[in-house]
This record gives C-alpha cells, sequence and structure tokens, in this order.
C-alpha cells in the first residue's frame, strides 16, 4: 500500500498539475471551501427570510429549502451541470459545476442551521436591541448574528464536513477531485483495488475526523464560555447505565 | 416507623452531610424538616428510600435495615411514597397512565382496577377532569397534586416530601399545601421538608431542624416555634420572619 | 428563450417503464437499507449503553469511520474492494445474485447505521436523570425503570432525528448508480442519453424524487406529532 502512495503521491495529492488540471485531494478541499464561503451569503438570506413574518417572504424561502432538501444532491450535480451553462451563457468546468452544485444545496442545509442559531437565541437580545431604537437590519448585523453564528460554529465546521464529503460526488461527472484521482489510479493498476480505496477511505477519514474533533473541541469551549455567563442553563443528562443506583 | 441511629454521611473526604443523625418518626407522626439551604436536609430524606447511601449508622424503615444489601430495595421502595421537588412526573404518559404504572406492574393490579383507584386518587387531589391530560399540559400545582395522587397508588404507609412547593408560583402553593393537610388526617406517615413554616405550626407532630448535617433540634410545633433552644434555629427563625 | 419542452418524447410507454423500474429499485433499496441500518442501529446504541469499555469503544470507531467517509467512496469500497477480502464462494454466490444492489445495499445501510444509533443515543442522554430515579424510588429495578420510563422517552425525543436520517437515506440511494444499480438516477440517464430531451427527463425525475421526499417529510411530521409527549 505504501509503494501504491509513493509512486502516485503528486496525483493523490495535486492530480496532473501543474501540467494539467489541479486535481487529487488539494482540489476536494479548494472545492469545499469554494462552496461553503459561496454558499454562506445566500444561506444567511434564506435564514432570514425564513424568520420574517411577511408571508410574501418566508413562503418562498421555505419553498426553496424544502425543495432542496427533497433533492438528492446528485440530481442537484446533473442540474447543475445541463443548465449552469445555460443561465451563464458559456460553457464551465467540472470544478465550476461542482461548486455550483454545492452552493445551492448547502445554501438550504446551512440555512437551517443558522436559523436554528438565531431561533435559539433569548427573545430578549431583540427587544433590547429594539429598544435602544435599532431597526430591524441593525438589531440583526450588530446583535443577532453575530451570537447566532458564533454559537452555530461547531454546526458550520460540521457541515464544512459533508460538504468535502459531497465533493465526492464530483466523480459520476468526472470532476478532478480525489475520489476521481483513486479511481483513474484503480483503474491504471487494475488488480489492486482493496489497497487503493483503502487509500481513498484512511485519505478523507484523516481530513474529515481531525475537522469533525475540532468541531467538538469548539462546541465545548463555546459551551464553557457561556456557563461562565449564565447558570442554569446546563441540561442534566442522563448517566444511564453508569451503574444502578443502590 | 423511621428510625435512624447514628447515621453519617461524607461528600468526598472534606464535606460531610450527615453528622452522627438520631432521630425517630413515630407511626402515623407528621414531621417536618426544616433548616437553612445546604444543611443536609434533602440528603436525609433522600437516605430513607435510599436514593442516596449513607456512610454509617442504621436507618430502619417498617422494622427492615434500609442500607443492609440482604433487603431488596426494590421492595423496600414500593412502600415508601416519595414526592420530588420537580414532580417528575412522566412526560410520555397520560396522567392516568402516571398513576397506575406502579401498581399494574409492581403490584399485578388489573387495568380496570388501577384506573378505578387511580380516579378516586385524581378526586381527591381535585383534579378529577384531568385524567387524559399529558404532564406537559398541566401547571406546576397541577403537577405536585398528580404526582402526590401517584405516589398514594400503592398504598404506602410512609410517604416523603422533598420540599414539594419549592419549585411553585406562590399563588398554587396553597392547592398543595391542602393537599397535604388533608393527608395528614388520614393517619399515614409523614415526613416532608419545607420552608411553609405556617404548614409545619398547623400540621406537624414535630419539627426537626437541621444545620450543617447536625439536627438540632426535635420538638413539637408550638415549642419550636416559640422557644427554640439552640441558637441557631433562633437565628433562623428571626431570619424567616424578615 | 428558444428551448421548447417536448415531454412526449421522454413519456413513452418505454420510457415510463424504465422510470417505474427505477421508482421501484430505488424503494425497495431504500426499505432493504432502513431495516438492516435500523436493526444494527439499535445494537449498537444498545452496547454503547452498556459502558463496558471495549464495546463502547467498537461501536466508537464504527460510527467514526462510517461519518468520517464520504458515503460514496464506502459504495466503491464495499463494490470494488470488499469482494477481493471474500471467500470464493460467496463472491460467485453475489455475482449471481445482483451484486450490485446488494453491496450497494449493505454500505448504505452500514452508514445510515451509525448515524441512526448516534441518533438513539443522544435519546437516551436527553432524558433527564431525574425521571430514572424517579422511577426507582417507586421500587422499580433497573430494567423496569428502563423499559416503562427511560427508553418510551428516549425513542420519542429521537423521531425527529431518525426521521431525517431516513430521508437522507432515500435520497442518498441516488449514489448506487456509481456502481449500475438500475435505480431512478441511473435511468433517468439512460433515458437521458437514448432521447437528449435532458431538461425534460431531469424534470420528471426531479418530480418523482420530490414526491418521494415529501411523502416521507410528512409521514416523519405525523410520527413526531403522535409521539410529542402532549407539549403540544
Amino acid at each position: 500500500m505504501l509503494e501504491i502512495v509513493q509512486n502516485n503521491w503528486t496525483l493523490l495529492l495535486v492530480g496532473q498539475y501543474p501540467a494539467g488540471p489541479l486535481g487529487g485531494i488539494v482540489a476536494t478541499l479548494l472545492l469545499a471551501i469554494a462552496g461553503l464561503a459561496l454558499a454562506f451569503p445566500f444561506a444567511i438570506l434564506l435564514a432570514v427570510a425564513r424568520l420574517s413574518p411577511y408571508r410574501w417572504v418566508n413562503w418562498p424561502a421555505t419553498a426553496v429549502v424544502n425543495i432542496v432538501r427533497g433533492m438528492p444532491f446528485l440530481m442537484v450535480i446533473f442540474w447543475s451541470y445541463f443548465a449552469l451553462p445555460i443561465l451563464i451563457g458559456r460553457p464551465l468546468s467540472g470544478f465550476w459545476t461542482l461548486v455550483g452544485a454545492l452552493v445551492l444545496y448547502e445554501s438550504a442545509y446551512l440555512a437551517e442551521i443558522i436559523r436554528a442559531g438565531i431561533q435559539a437565541l433569548p427573545r430578549g437580545q431583540e427587544e433590547a436591541a429594539r429598544s435602544l431604537g435599532f431597526g430591524y437590519f441593525r438589531t440583526l448585523t450588530f446583535v443577532i448574528l453575530p451570537q447566532a453564528l458564533y454559537n452555530s460554529l461547531p454546526a458550520l465546521i460540521g457541515q464544512f464536513v459533508s460538504l468535502i464529503k459531497e465533493t465526492s460526488l464530483g466523480y459520476v461527472i468526472s470532476v478532478n477531485e480525489f475520489t476521481y484521482a483513486a479511481s483513474q489510479l484503480n483503474s491504471q493498476l487494475l488488480v489492486r483495488p482493496v489497497e487503493v480505496f483503502s487509500i481513498l477511505a484512511i485519505t478523507y477519514f484523516i481530513v474529515c475526523f481531525a475537522l469533525t474533533q475540532s468541531a467538538r473541541w469548539v462546541e465545548q469551549r463555546i459551551a464553557r464560555t457561556r456557563q461562565g455567563k449564565s447558570s442554569g442553563m446546563q441540561i442534566q443528562t442522563n448517566p444511564l447505565a453508569t451503574e444502578p443506583m443502590p | 416507623m423511621i428510625r435512624f441511629d447514628k447515621v453519617n454521611k461524607w461528600y468526598g473526604p472534606q464535606l460531610k452531610v450527615l453528622n452522627e443523625v438520631t432521630a425517630e418518626v413515630k407511626k402515623g407522626e407528621v414531621v417536618v424538616v426544616c433548616g437553612p439551604s445546604g444543611s443536609g436536609k434533602t440528603t436525609l430524606i433522600r437516605t430513607i428510600n435510599r436514593l442516596e447511601p449513607i456512610d454509617s449508622g442504621s436507618i430502619t424503615v417498617n422494622g427492615t435495615d434500609a442500607h443492609s444489601s440482604k433487603n431488596n430495595v426494590n421492595t423496600l421502595r414500593r412502600d415508601i411514597g416519595f414526592v420530588f421537588q420537580q414532580f417528575n412526573l412522566f412526560p410520555h404518559m397520560s396522567v392516568l397512565n402516571n398513576i397506575t404504572l406502579a401498581p399494574r406492574k409492581l403490584r399485578g393490579m388489573s387495568r380496570a382496577a388501577a384506573e378505578e383507584k387511580a380516579r378516586e386518587l385524581l378526586d381527591r387531589v381535585g383534579l378529577a377532569d384531568k385524567a387524559e391530560a399529558y404532564p406537559a399540559q398541566l401547571s406546576g400545582g397541577q403537577s405536585q397534586r398528580v404526582a402526590i395522587a401517584r405516589s398514594l397508588a400503592m398504598d404506602p404507609p410512609i410517604i416523603l416530601f422533598d420540599e414539594p412547593t419549592s419549585a411553585l408560583d406562590p399563588e398554587m402553593v396553597g392547592e398543595v399545601l391542602a393537599v397535604m393537610k388533608g393527608l395528614a388526617t388520614t393517619g399515614i406517615t409523614m415526613m416532608c421538608v419545607t420552608h411553609e413554616m405556617g404548614f409545619a405550626r398547623d400540621v406537624a407532630d414535630r419539627v426537626w431542624f437541621l444545620d450543617k448535617g447536625n439536627l438540632l433540634e426535635d420538638a413539637k410545633p408550638d415549642e419550636f416555634f416559640s422557644n427554640p433552644t439552640h441558637p441557631r434555629a433562633q437565628r433562623f427563625l428571626a431570619d424567616l420572619r424578615h | 428563450m428558444g428551448y421548447e419542452f417536448d415531454f412526449s418524447s421522454v413519456l413513452t410507454d418505454q420510457y415510463i417503464d424504465w422510470l417505474i423500474s427505477g421508482v421501484r429499485i430505488t424503494l425497495l433499496l431504500t426499505a432493504g437499507a432502513w431495516i438492516i441500518a435500523f436493526v444494527i442501529a439499535v445494537v449498537l446504541a444498545v452496547l454503547r449503553a452498556t459502558n463496558f469499555r471495549p464495546a463502547v469503544w467498537l461501536v466508537a470507531v464504527f460510527v467514526e469511520v462510517h461519518q468520517n467517509i464520504p458515503l460514496l467512496v464506502q459504495v466503491l469500497f464495499w463494490y470494488f474492494a470488499m469482494p477481493e477480502l471474500l471467500p470464493e464462494a460467496w463472491r460467485d454466490w453475489l455475482v449471481r445474485n445482483n451484486s450490485e444492489f446488494i453491496l450497494a445495499m449493505i454500505a448504505i445501510a452500514m452508514c445510515t447505521a451509525a448515524y441512526m444509533s448516534e441518533a438513539l443515543r443522544s435519546g437516551l442522554r436527553a432524558v433527564p436523570v431525574t425521571q430514572y430515579e424517579a422511577g426507582r424510588s417507586f421500587g422499580f429495578n433497573y430494567l423496569q425503570t428502563m423499559s416503562y420510563i427511560v427508553v418510551p422517552q428516549a425513542l420519542r425525543l429521537s423521531v425527529p432525528p431518525m426521521v431525517n436520517h431516513s430521508l437522507l437515506l432515500f435520497k442518498n440511494t441516488s449514489i448506487a448508480m456509481a456502481i449500475g444499480v438500475h435505480e431512478l438516477t441511473y435511468q433517468t440517464r439512460q433515458i437521458d442519453s437514448d432521447t437528449f430531451r435532458t431538461f425534460e427527463v431531469f424534470l420528471v425525475a426531479t418530480g418523482l424524487y420530490l414526491v418521494l421526499s415529501f411523502i416521507i417529510m410528512f409521514v416523519g411530521n405525523l410520527i413526531e406529532r403522535r409521539f410529542s409527549m402532549g407539549t403540544r
């Protein structure tokens, strides 16, 4: 297995770059970062729209979120593949096709996370800001969103892990990313699928697990600072099978 | 009925919550346990049905050693009703099922008989119309009255109350105390941790005063309120009057 | 826009048959994987609750591995690598018995089981310890307290995440097309390459997915309401 890594590490890391297109795990990470960064503004808009008291604002936003939630990501990828070039009037590379799909799909999921973060804030926060004379949008940008986004940071990191995993589906439309590189390698080597797919799985695991763990660490930190600020928010959990009581 | 004999309990090596507590509750007596917060009242009442273990001494309930590993703790608990500060109703069951669960599963009572009894008990606590409701639909006072009915469903000779009115809004305290007063006249043995001194004065046979794990007073209510012997108890009563 | 929609060339008898068989395979895959996933999830959650160190550790590893590797990679691993690790006789049996479908079902089920077992576990942890205490104070023993009081509440608390994972499971069956399972997404692409009526056929397929997803969401909502412990 090590020997396969030794002989092909550039393919797995960056694809054919710099001679050809960028690929491999670096492309996977860039795809996920681009997808997250571009989806974020849309997600905030959708979240705020869903919480709007006006029907003509929250209804379309709710419809968009539910439609995306009801579609397999693969379907979104195919839509992006066919429809996006027509919409913008010029051909798109596989990389940007996949980013387009990620933005559409993840806007909806990120919006739900941000919405939950906003709804978890005590009502008093909004009331206090409004009483000071802040308008709706200033209340949102100065008071509500900073807190909501900070509190949802662990969930957002978790969603970044989802994005990394979703980029693997670019394989189906032959986007140069990590899974695609590994499958190319597999057809080159032909007889060593166990090793090739183990390398693929282990690498994804290391990247995603590191991120999941950091999300947990952030979550604990946030919980600690919050506990410092106000008590009585702790939830008693059940030690369950610790041992039957005396 | 309940006898404490040199009961000691520590939380860790530093903190002693019960210190050589020796006392007795006679059959049919109503005992109110009071004292400042952190004095060990709640711990004391929770040792009776072994929700809290003790480190030394013994507690005898109805003739059986409550903390002996030879005696089955579950059999012991069937005969001791316990009412919690936070009610602890089971949120996934209707009021009726909350009350009938223990008699049906532990006494093998038929559903019909258990429900009949439950409805009687609900009537007694003034909540006959709430049989089909779920805990989330009840007010605090109603929840606590259901919890009392639930404890009585097992016909326990002893019932213990752990600050039953402390989690209630002030206007709901009265309805729960009324039920408890009614209960005191039935001859059941009652022990109650509470800050309701009016209840202690009117209903209790004896008042125990606990401070830092020491049982400082064990007196009739009129003696305790008019003439407490221990200075710590005097200060406690003075603080309450302010 | 100059595009003329023409659904009639997509919705011929033959292609409708393809779509129906695609939906059928998608639903079979969903149902089969769901049952396997649920059973494994319950076993994992129970093992984890035993507090027996090696069991807890094993479950944690299972969960982390399946949650931190893309499902597509898991599916590819089961399809390309796993048969190499199996005895010859099993491999032959798989090839004779529609190996793509079976392996995709196992891969999707294992991955979903990891998520579902976490949902069940957090349900257990969300039941307040005072509920356990109240049960014990009646004289119920450990098993009685768990089965009458703690577990029923835990199951109710885990209904929303379980519904969510069921929906994701349904959507994830589309990934099985990558190894040639003839489910709905696969059939859609077949019709597309036959007719070149890309928009029409993908509109129809998207509609089918949405209808099925909404049915799952709707049923999930009913179950959630039915088990909401009367809070609403």
